[in-house]
Protein backbone atom coordinates (compact mmCIF):
# COMPACT_ATOMS: atom_id res chain seq x y z
CA UNK A 1 0.00 0.00 0.00
CA UNK A 2 1.29 3.48 -0.89
CA UNK A 3 1.18 6.32 1.35
CA UNK A 4 -2.41 7.59 0.98
CA UNK A 5 -2.99 11.66 1.79
CA UNK A 6 -6.49 13.32 3.08
CA UNK A 7 -6.96 15.87 0.92
CA UNK A 8 -10.09 18.05 2.66
CA UNK A 9 -11.30 18.54 -0.32
CA UNK A 10 -10.62 15.42 -2.66
CA UNK A 11 -10.57 12.88 0.19
CA UNK A 12 -7.34 10.61 0.33
CA UNK A 13 -5.60 10.72 -2.63
CA UNK A 14 -2.22 8.66 -3.60
CA UNK A 15 0.94 10.42 -2.41
CA UNK A 16 1.83 10.58 -5.80
CA UNK A 17 -0.31 13.71 -6.38
CA UNK A 18 0.95 15.79 -3.97
CA UNK A 19 4.32 18.27 -3.63
CA UNK A 20 5.19 17.64 -0.09
CA UNK A 21 6.17 21.25 1.82
CA UNK A 22 8.00 21.31 4.87
CA UNK A 23 7.12 23.78 7.73
CA UNK A 24 10.58 25.38 8.47
CA UNK A 25 11.06 26.56 11.99
CA UNK A 26 14.67 28.13 13.00
CA UNK A 27 15.03 27.46 16.52
CA UNK A 28 14.37 30.89 18.81
CA UNK A 29 18.55 30.42 20.40
CA UNK A 30 19.61 31.65 17.20
CA UNK A 31 19.84 35.01 17.24
CA UNK A 32 22.65 36.42 14.47
CA UNK A 33 20.67 37.43 11.75
CA UNK A 34 22.99 35.89 9.11
CA UNK A 35 23.18 32.66 11.39
CA UNK A 36 19.22 32.74 11.21
CA UNK A 37 19.37 33.26 7.33
CA UNK A 38 21.82 30.22 7.34
CA UNK A 39 19.76 27.61 9.13
CA UNK A 40 16.43 28.66 7.33
CA UNK A 41 18.27 27.98 3.79
CA UNK A 42 19.72 24.89 4.69
CA UNK A 43 19.26 23.16 8.12
CA UNK A 44 16.09 21.11 8.77
CA UNK A 45 14.24 19.51 11.76
CA UNK A 46 14.33 16.24 10.48
CA UNK A 47 12.46 15.12 13.29
CA UNK A 48 11.43 11.22 13.93
CA UNK A 49 8.10 11.33 15.58
CA UNK A 50 4.62 13.50 14.83
CA UNK A 51 5.43 15.73 12.67
CA UNK A 52 3.39 19.02 11.50
CA UNK A 53 3.88 19.53 7.65
CA UNK A 54 2.21 21.26 4.32
CA UNK A 55 0.76 19.51 1.42
CA UNK A 56 0.18 20.44 -2.06
CA UNK A 57 -2.67 18.61 -3.87
CA UNK A 58 -0.98 19.97 -7.23
CA UNK A 59 -3.33 16.77 -9.59
CA UNK A 60 -6.34 17.72 -7.20
CA UNK A 61 -8.01 20.88 -5.95
CA UNK A 62 -4.63 22.36 -6.23
CA UNK A 63 -4.90 23.55 -2.53
CA UNK A 64 -2.52 23.80 0.34
CA UNK A 65 -3.54 21.68 3.41
CA UNK A 66 -1.55 21.06 6.80
CA UNK A 67 -1.55 17.37 8.25
CA UNK A 68 0.41 16.24 11.21
CA UNK A 69 2.20 12.37 10.29
CA UNK A 70 4.54 10.21 12.67
CA UNK A 71 7.83 9.94 10.41
CA UNK A 72 8.72 6.80 12.17
CA UNK A 73 5.69 5.03 10.79
CA UNK A 74 3.89 7.14 8.06
CA UNK A 75 0.63 7.02 10.06
CA UNK A 76 -1.42 10.26 9.20
CA UNK A 77 -2.20 11.66 12.52
CA UNK A 78 -5.21 13.91 11.79
CA UNK A 79 -5.97 16.46 8.82
CA UNK A 80 -6.71 20.16 9.20
CA UNK A 81 -7.62 22.83 6.28
CA UNK A 82 -5.05 25.86 6.55
CA UNK B 1 24.73 -11.77 12.26
CA UNK B 2 24.32 -15.48 11.42
CA UNK B 3 26.31 -18.69 12.46
CA UNK B 4 27.58 -19.29 8.99
CA UNK B 5 29.60 -15.95 9.25
CA UNK B 6 30.35 -16.30 12.69
CA UNK B 7 32.25 -19.89 11.88
CA UNK B 8 33.53 -18.42 8.87
CA UNK B 9 34.65 -15.15 9.79
CA UNK B 10 37.52 -14.17 12.51
CA UNK B 11 35.20 -11.66 14.50
CA UNK B 12 35.90 -11.56 18.13
CA UNK B 13 33.73 -9.83 20.21
CA UNK B 14 34.93 -8.52 23.59
CA UNK B 15 33.25 -6.25 26.39
CA UNK B 16 33.33 -2.53 25.84
CA UNK B 17 36.24 -0.72 27.68
CA UNK B 18 35.84 1.88 29.82
CA UNK B 19 37.87 4.61 27.47
CA UNK B 20 38.87 4.75 23.66
CA UNK B 21 40.92 6.53 21.46
CA UNK B 22 38.12 6.75 18.71
CA UNK B 23 34.53 5.67 19.18
CA UNK B 24 32.73 5.51 16.10
CA UNK B 25 28.81 4.84 16.42
CA UNK B 26 27.00 3.18 13.70
CA UNK B 27 28.73 -0.66 12.40
CA UNK B 28 27.64 0.26 8.85
CA UNK B 29 30.34 0.37 5.71
CA UNK B 30 31.44 3.68 6.67
CA UNK B 31 31.79 3.27 10.42
CA UNK B 32 34.16 0.02 10.00
CA UNK B 33 35.71 1.06 6.97
CA UNK B 34 36.68 4.26 8.91
CA UNK B 35 37.83 1.79 11.89
CA UNK B 36 39.56 -0.77 9.60
CA UNK B 37 41.42 2.19 7.90
CA UNK B 38 42.78 3.34 11.24
CA UNK B 39 43.75 0.33 11.90
CA UNK B 40 45.17 -1.23 9.01
CA UNK B 41 46.93 2.63 7.85
CA UNK B 42 47.23 4.49 10.88
CA UNK B 43 48.26 1.59 13.44
CA UNK B 44 45.58 2.93 15.78
CA UNK B 45 43.85 -0.08 17.38
CA UNK B 46 42.26 1.20 19.79
CA UNK B 47 39.14 1.78 18.58
CA UNK B 48 35.62 0.65 19.50
CA UNK B 49 32.64 0.46 16.88
CA UNK B 50 28.64 0.63 18.41
CA UNK B 51 25.84 -0.17 16.77
CA UNK B 52 22.44 -0.22 17.67
CA UNK B 53 21.60 -3.36 15.97
CA UNK B 54 23.95 -6.02 14.03
CA UNK B 55 26.48 -4.90 11.57
CA UNK B 56 25.70 -3.78 8.43
CA UNK B 57 21.95 -3.89 9.40
CA UNK B 58 21.48 -0.34 8.27
CA UNK B 59 21.91 1.08 4.88
CA UNK B 60 24.94 -1.43 4.19
CA UNK B 61 22.61 -4.41 4.16
CA UNK B 62 19.92 -1.96 2.34
CA UNK B 63 21.23 -0.83 -1.26
CA UNK B 64 21.83 -1.95 -4.56
CA UNK B 65 25.87 -2.23 -3.97
CA UNK B 66 26.54 -0.21 -7.56
CA UNK B 67 30.00 0.93 -7.63
CA UNK B 68 31.09 3.86 -10.07
CA UNK B 69 33.01 6.90 -10.63
CA UNK B 70 30.99 9.03 -13.08
CA UNK B 71 30.05 12.15 -11.41
CA UNK B 72 29.33 15.31 -12.32
CA UNK B 73 31.56 17.68 -10.82
CA UNK B 74 35.72 17.21 -10.11
CA UNK B 75 35.72 17.24 -6.36
CA UNK B 76 33.36 14.19 -6.55
CA UNK B 77 34.65 12.09 -9.91
CA UNK B 78 38.18 12.06 -7.93
CA UNK B 79 36.91 10.60 -4.25
CA UNK B 80 34.71 8.19 -5.88
CA UNK B 81 37.35 6.93 -8.71
CA UNK B 82 39.38 6.57 -5.19
CA UNK B 83 36.82 4.46 -3.73
CA UNK B 84 36.73 2.43 -7.59
CA UNK B 85 40.48 1.76 -7.18
CA UNK B 86 40.60 0.61 -3.31
CA UNK B 87 37.19 -1.52 -3.76
CA UNK B 88 39.35 -2.90 -6.95
CA UNK B 89 42.36 -4.06 -4.28
CA UNK B 90 40.01 -4.82 -1.35
CA UNK B 91 39.61 -8.65 -1.77
CA UNK B 92 43.51 -8.67 -2.38
CA UNK B 93 44.11 -6.51 0.80
CA UNK B 94 41.18 -8.76 3.23
CA UNK B 95 41.61 -11.98 1.94
CA UNK B 96 38.04 -12.17 1.58
CA UNK B 97 36.03 -12.73 -1.56
CA UNK B 98 33.85 -9.71 -1.48
CA UNK B 99 31.71 -10.72 -5.43
CA UNK B 100 33.22 -7.96 -6.50
CA UNK B 101 32.21 -8.20 -10.41
CA UNK B 102 33.51 -4.93 -12.80
CA UNK B 103 30.75 -4.93 -15.42
CA UNK B 104 30.75 -1.60 -16.54
CA UNK B 105 27.78 0.71 -16.12
CA UNK B 106 25.51 2.29 -19.41
CA UNK B 107 24.18 5.97 -18.69
CA UNK B 108 21.50 5.87 -21.57
CA UNK B 109 20.11 9.50 -23.17
CA UNK B 110 16.43 9.69 -24.32
CA UNK B 111 16.64 13.18 -25.41
CA UNK B 112 18.70 15.96 -27.22
CA UNK B 113 19.17 17.10 -23.69
CA UNK B 114 19.86 14.23 -21.93
CA UNK B 115 22.54 13.33 -24.91
CA UNK B 116 24.42 16.65 -24.24
CA UNK B 117 24.32 16.06 -20.28
CA UNK B 118 25.66 12.73 -20.99
CA UNK B 119 28.70 13.83 -23.48
CA UNK B 120 30.05 16.88 -21.09
CA UNK B 121 29.65 14.03 -18.18
CA UNK B 122 31.84 11.23 -20.24
CA UNK B 123 34.62 14.59 -21.09
CA UNK B 124 34.61 16.01 -17.20
CA UNK B 125 35.08 12.56 -16.11
CA UNK B 126 37.78 11.38 -18.35
CA UNK B 127 39.58 14.60 -17.69
CA UNK B 128 38.70 14.26 -13.86
CA UNK B 129 40.66 10.33 -13.90
CA UNK B 130 37.31 8.31 -14.57
CA UNK B 131 37.24 6.49 -17.60
CA UNK B 132 33.87 7.36 -19.42
CA UNK B 133 32.67 7.42 -22.81
CA UNK B 134 30.08 8.05 -25.42
CA UNK B 135 28.94 5.33 -27.21
CA UNK B 136 26.28 5.03 -30.19
CA UNK B 137 23.14 3.08 -30.15
CA UNK B 138 24.82 0.59 -31.71
CA UNK B 139 27.23 0.10 -29.26
CA UNK B 140 24.77 0.54 -26.97
CA UNK B 141 23.44 -3.06 -28.64
CA UNK B 142 26.43 -4.82 -28.34
CA UNK B 143 27.04 -4.06 -24.30
CA UNK B 144 23.84 -4.85 -23.72
CA UNK B 145 21.75 -6.99 -26.87
CA UNK B 146 18.57 -6.96 -23.94
CA UNK B 147 17.79 -3.81 -24.84
CA UNK B 148 15.38 -2.38 -26.85
CA UNK B 149 17.05 0.60 -28.73
CA UNK B 150 13.89 2.22 -29.68
CA UNK B 151 12.72 2.45 -26.05
CA UNK B 152 9.19 0.79 -26.56
CA UNK B 153 8.67 3.84 -29.24
CA UNK B 154 8.84 6.19 -26.50
CA UNK B 155 11.80 6.37 -24.93
CA UNK B 156 14.80 5.93 -27.84
CA UNK B 157 18.05 4.69 -26.90
CA UNK B 158 20.18 7.87 -28.56
CA UNK B 159 23.21 6.67 -27.37
CA UNK B 160 24.79 6.48 -23.78
CA UNK B 161 27.86 6.85 -21.54
CA UNK B 162 29.85 4.19 -20.58
CA UNK B 163 31.71 3.70 -17.17
CA UNK B 164 33.78 0.61 -17.63
CA UNK B 165 35.01 0.32 -14.57
CA UNK B 166 31.12 0.21 -13.14
CA UNK B 167 31.14 -3.10 -10.68
CA UNK B 168 29.10 -4.34 -8.01
CA UNK B 169 30.22 -6.24 -5.08
CA UNK B 170 28.26 -8.32 -2.30
CA UNK B 171 27.24 -5.79 0.34
CA UNK B 172 27.73 -7.77 3.53
CA UNK B 173 30.56 -9.50 2.57
CA UNK B 174 32.10 -6.24 2.13
CA UNK B 175 30.84 -5.36 5.82
CA UNK B 176 32.11 -8.18 7.10
CA UNK B 177 35.64 -8.04 5.79
CA UNK B 178 36.11 -4.80 6.65
CA UNK B 179 34.99 -5.73 10.43
CA UNK B 180 37.07 -8.79 10.36
CA UNK B 181 39.76 -6.65 9.35
CA UNK B 182 39.57 -4.00 12.16
CA UNK B 183 38.81 -6.55 14.69
CA UNK B 184 41.90 -8.57 14.13
CA UNK B 185 44.16 -5.63 14.75
CA UNK B 186 42.39 -5.31 17.74
CA UNK B 187 39.50 -2.97 17.04
CA UNK B 188 36.34 -3.89 18.99
CA UNK B 189 33.13 -3.96 17.31
CA UNK B 190 29.70 -4.02 20.29
CA UNK B 191 26.40 -5.04 18.49
CA UNK B 192 22.78 -4.25 20.32
CA UNK B 193 24.51 -0.84 21.98
CA UNK B 194 22.78 1.64 21.44
CA UNK B 195 24.34 5.07 21.90
CA UNK B 196 22.05 6.87 23.91
CA UNK B 197 24.31 10.63 24.19
CA UNK B 198 27.12 11.85 23.98
CA UNK B 199 29.29 12.98 27.70
CA UNK B 200 30.08 16.96 26.68
CA UNK B 201 32.80 18.78 28.66
CA UNK B 202 32.10 22.81 28.06
CA UNK B 203 32.22 22.60 23.98
CA UNK B 204 34.42 19.40 23.62
CA UNK B 205 33.03 16.10 23.26
CA UNK B 206 34.54 13.39 25.41
CA UNK B 207 32.46 10.26 25.08
CA UNK B 208 29.39 8.33 24.65
CA UNK B 209 26.47 7.24 26.40
CA UNK B 210 25.52 3.74 25.74
CA UNK B 211 23.50 1.16 26.96
CA UNK B 212 26.47 -0.26 28.64
CA UNK B 213 27.56 2.78 30.34
CA UNK B 214 29.94 5.57 30.05
CA UNK B 215 32.85 5.84 27.29
CA UNK B 216 35.22 8.16 27.16
CA UNK B 217 37.08 8.67 23.59
CA UNK B 218 39.49 10.81 22.02
CA UNK B 219 37.53 11.44 19.22
CA UNK B 220 33.75 10.61 18.42
CA UNK B 221 32.82 10.09 14.74
CA UNK B 222 29.22 9.74 13.55
CA UNK B 223 28.84 6.92 10.59
CA UNK B 224 25.27 7.07 11.54
CA UNK B 225 22.73 6.21 8.31
CA UNK B 226 19.31 7.52 8.89
CA UNK B 227 19.47 8.80 12.31
CA UNK B 228 22.39 11.13 12.22
CA UNK B 229 20.69 14.25 12.93
CA UNK B 230 19.67 12.79 16.38
CA UNK B 231 23.33 12.01 17.29
CA UNK B 232 24.52 15.28 15.71
CA UNK B 233 21.94 17.25 18.20
CA UNK B 234 23.45 15.50 20.97
CA UNK B 235 26.13 17.61 20.43
CA UNK B 236 24.50 20.78 20.02
CA UNK B 237 24.72 20.71 15.97
CA UNK B 238 21.92 21.20 13.30
CA UNK B 239 22.52 19.56 9.66
CA UNK B 240 21.40 20.41 6.18
CA UNK B 241 19.97 17.17 6.10
CA UNK B 242 16.46 15.16 5.33
CA UNK B 243 15.95 11.90 5.50
CA UNK B 244 14.16 10.09 3.34
CA UNK B 245 12.93 6.03 1.73
CA UNK B 246 14.54 4.82 -0.58
CA UNK B 247 13.68 1.44 -2.15
CA UNK B 248 15.01 -1.12 -4.61
CA UNK B 249 13.55 -4.93 -5.13
CA UNK B 250 14.91 -8.19 -7.37
CA UNK B 251 12.53 -10.28 -9.19
CA UNK B 252 13.44 -14.29 -9.98
CA UNK B 253 16.25 -15.01 -11.64
CA UNK B 254 17.37 -14.46 -15.10
CA UNK B 255 18.28 -17.34 -16.74
CA UNK B 256 20.74 -15.60 -19.15
CA UNK B 257 24.11 -13.42 -18.08
CA UNK B 258 22.80 -9.65 -18.32
CA UNK B 259 26.14 -7.52 -18.74
CA UNK B 260 26.63 -4.31 -17.59
CA UNK B 261 24.70 -1.71 -15.04
CA UNK B 262 21.70 -0.26 -16.73
CA UNK B 263 21.10 3.16 -15.92
CA UNK B 264 18.57 5.84 -17.40
CA UNK B 265 18.20 9.24 -15.44
CA UNK B 266 15.14 10.14 -17.66
CA UNK B 267 13.33 6.81 -16.46
CA UNK B 268 14.36 7.25 -13.41
CA UNK B 269 15.57 3.81 -12.57
CA UNK B 270 18.67 1.60 -12.57
CA UNK B 271 19.16 -2.44 -13.25
CA UNK B 272 21.94 -4.65 -12.53
CA UNK B 273 21.79 -8.30 -12.09
CA UNK B 274 23.31 -10.01 -8.86
CA UNK B 275 25.19 -12.85 -8.57
CA UNK B 276 22.03 -15.09 -8.05
CA UNK B 277 20.90 -13.71 -11.06
CA UNK B 278 18.57 -12.08 -9.88
CA UNK B 279 17.54 -8.30 -11.66
CA UNK B 280 17.76 -5.73 -9.04
CA UNK B 281 15.75 -2.48 -9.61
CA UNK B 282 16.29 0.74 -7.91
CA UNK B 283 14.86 4.23 -8.57
CA UNK B 284 14.34 7.78 -7.02
CA UNK B 285 13.78 7.99 -3.44
CA UNK B 286 10.39 8.82 -2.19
CA UNK B 287 8.93 11.89 -1.77
CA UNK B 288 8.27 12.57 1.77
CA UNK B 289 10.89 12.70 4.48
CA UNK B 290 10.27 9.54 6.61
CA UNK B 291 12.23 6.96 8.73
CA UNK B 292 9.90 4.16 8.13
CA UNK B 293 11.42 1.24 6.46
CA UNK B 294 7.94 0.37 4.86
CA UNK B 295 7.95 -0.59 0.69
CA UNK B 296 5.08 0.10 -1.18
CA UNK B 297 3.28 -1.29 -3.89
CA UNK B 298 2.85 1.60 -6.40
CA UNK B 299 6.89 1.62 -6.40
CA UNK B 300 7.05 -1.89 -7.67
CA UNK B 301 4.07 -1.22 -10.68
CA UNK B 302 6.18 2.67 -11.57
CA UNK B 303 9.58 0.98 -11.46
CA UNK B 304 8.42 -2.02 -13.48
CA UNK B 305 6.57 0.12 -15.95
CA UNK B 306 9.41 2.60 -16.59
CA UNK B 307 12.14 -0.43 -16.80
CA UNK B 308 9.93 -2.33 -19.47
CA UNK B 309 10.24 0.28 -21.87
CA UNK B 310 14.20 -0.22 -21.69
CA UNK B 311 14.08 -4.08 -21.18
CA UNK B 312 10.92 -5.46 -22.23
CA UNK B 313 12.46 -9.21 -21.40
CA UNK B 314 11.58 -8.62 -17.52
CA UNK B 315 7.86 -9.06 -18.62
CA UNK B 316 8.16 -12.49 -17.90
CA UNK B 317 10.04 -12.68 -14.74
CA UNK B 318 8.75 -11.89 -11.65
CA UNK B 319 9.27 -9.36 -8.28
CA UNK B 320 10.49 -11.93 -5.73
CA UNK B 321 11.33 -9.29 -2.66
CA UNK B 322 11.52 -5.61 -1.74
CA UNK B 323 13.11 -3.55 0.71
CA UNK B 324 13.55 -0.24 1.52
CA UNK B 325 16.41 2.03 2.82
CA UNK B 326 16.48 5.36 4.98
CA UNK B 327 18.82 7.98 3.21
CA UNK B 328 20.38 10.95 4.71
CA UNK B 329 19.86 13.59 1.56
CA UNK B 330 22.18 16.64 1.61
CA UNK B 331 20.37 19.86 0.09
CA UNK B 332 23.31 19.66 -2.80
CA UNK B 333 22.94 16.27 -3.43
CA UNK B 334 26.32 15.20 -2.16
CA UNK B 335 28.41 14.22 1.14
CA UNK B 336 29.40 15.78 4.16
CA UNK B 337 32.10 14.47 6.13
CA UNK B 338 34.41 15.93 8.37
CA UNK B 339 34.53 18.02 11.20
CA UNK B 340 32.15 19.93 12.75
CA UNK B 341 33.47 23.01 15.00
CA UNK B 342 32.30 20.96 18.07
CA UNK B 343 35.85 19.38 19.52
CA UNK B 344 36.34 16.11 19.41
CA UNK B 345 33.44 15.36 16.82
CA UNK B 346 33.83 14.04 13.42
CA UNK B 347 30.75 13.12 10.38
CA UNK B 348 30.45 11.48 7.63
CA UNK B 349 27.07 11.38 6.67
CA UNK B 350 24.93 13.05 3.81
CA UNK B 351 25.42 9.64 1.91
CA UNK B 352 21.93 9.62 0.14
CA UNK B 353 21.74 6.96 -2.22
CA UNK B 354 25.64 6.98 -2.98
CA UNK B 355 26.82 5.33 -0.09
CA UNK B 356 27.74 2.05 -0.98
CA UNK B 357 30.13 2.87 -3.57
CA UNK B 358 32.28 5.52 -1.36
CA UNK B 359 32.86 2.70 1.60
CA UNK B 360 36.53 2.35 1.08
CA UNK B 361 37.50 5.75 0.21
CA UNK B 362 35.27 7.57 3.10
CA UNK B 363 36.89 5.08 5.22
CA UNK B 364 40.15 5.67 4.06
CA UNK B 365 39.94 9.79 3.74
CA UNK B 366 37.60 9.52 7.51
CA UNK B 367 40.80 7.87 9.24
CA UNK B 368 43.64 10.26 7.81
CA UNK B 369 41.81 13.06 8.93
CA UNK B 370 40.89 11.55 12.80
CA UNK B 371 44.79 10.08 12.82
CA UNK B 372 46.50 12.89 11.72
CA UNK B 373 43.84 15.84 12.40
CA UNK B 374 44.49 17.55 8.94
CA UNK B 375 41.93 17.04 6.76
CA UNK B 376 42.37 15.36 3.71
CA UNK B 377 42.37 17.24 -0.12
CA UNK B 378 40.08 15.01 -1.19
CA UNK B 379 37.38 15.49 1.02
CA UNK B 380 38.41 18.77 1.72
CA UNK B 381 35.80 20.34 -0.16
CA UNK B 382 32.87 18.34 1.05
CA UNK B 383 33.14 19.42 4.81
CA UNK B 384 30.01 21.04 7.26
CA UNK B 385 31.18 24.36 6.60
CA UNK B 386 30.49 24.36 3.19
CA UNK B 387 27.50 26.01 3.45
CA UNK B 388 28.35 28.64 5.27
CA UNK B 389 30.73 29.26 2.65
CA UNK B 390 28.67 29.29 0.43
CA UNK B 391 30.42 26.72 -1.84
CA UNK B 392 27.95 23.70 -2.09
CA UNK B 393 28.70 21.13 -4.11
CA UNK B 394 25.80 20.70 -6.44
CA UNK B 395 25.62 17.23 -8.22
CA UNK B 396 22.19 16.40 -8.46
CA UNK B 397 22.26 14.85 -11.76
CA UNK B 398 24.85 11.82 -11.07
CA UNK B 399 22.82 10.14 -8.21
CA UNK B 400 20.75 8.80 -10.83
CA UNK B 401 17.92 8.95 -8.60
CA UNK B 402 16.55 12.11 -8.60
Amino acid sequence: MSLRIPCPTCGDRSVHEFVHGEIRRVPDHLTDPDERDLDFAFNHDNEEGVVAERWFHAQGCRRWFEIRRDTTTDRIVEAEES
Amino acid sequence: MNEFVERQMKLTWRPPKKSYDVVIVGAGGHGLATAYYLATRHGMSNVAVFERGYIGGGNSGRNTTIIRANYGIPAAVRFYQRSVDLYRGLEEETGRWLMHQQKGILWMAHSQAAVRAERMRAKLNTEFGAQTEWVEPRQVRELCPELDIEGGGRWPVLGASYHPQGATARHDRVVWALAEGAMERGAHVHQNTPVEGLVLDGERVTGVRTAAGDVAAGAVVSAVGGHVSRIAAMAGLRLPIRTHRLQAFVTNHYQQQFGPIVASSELFFYASQTARGEMLLGAEIDPQPSFSYRSSHDFVQDVCRRALCLLPFMSNLRVLRQWTGVCDMSPDYSPIMGQTGVNGFYLTTGWGTWGFKAIPAGGEQMAELIATGEVPELIAPFGLDRFARDRTMADRGSAGTH
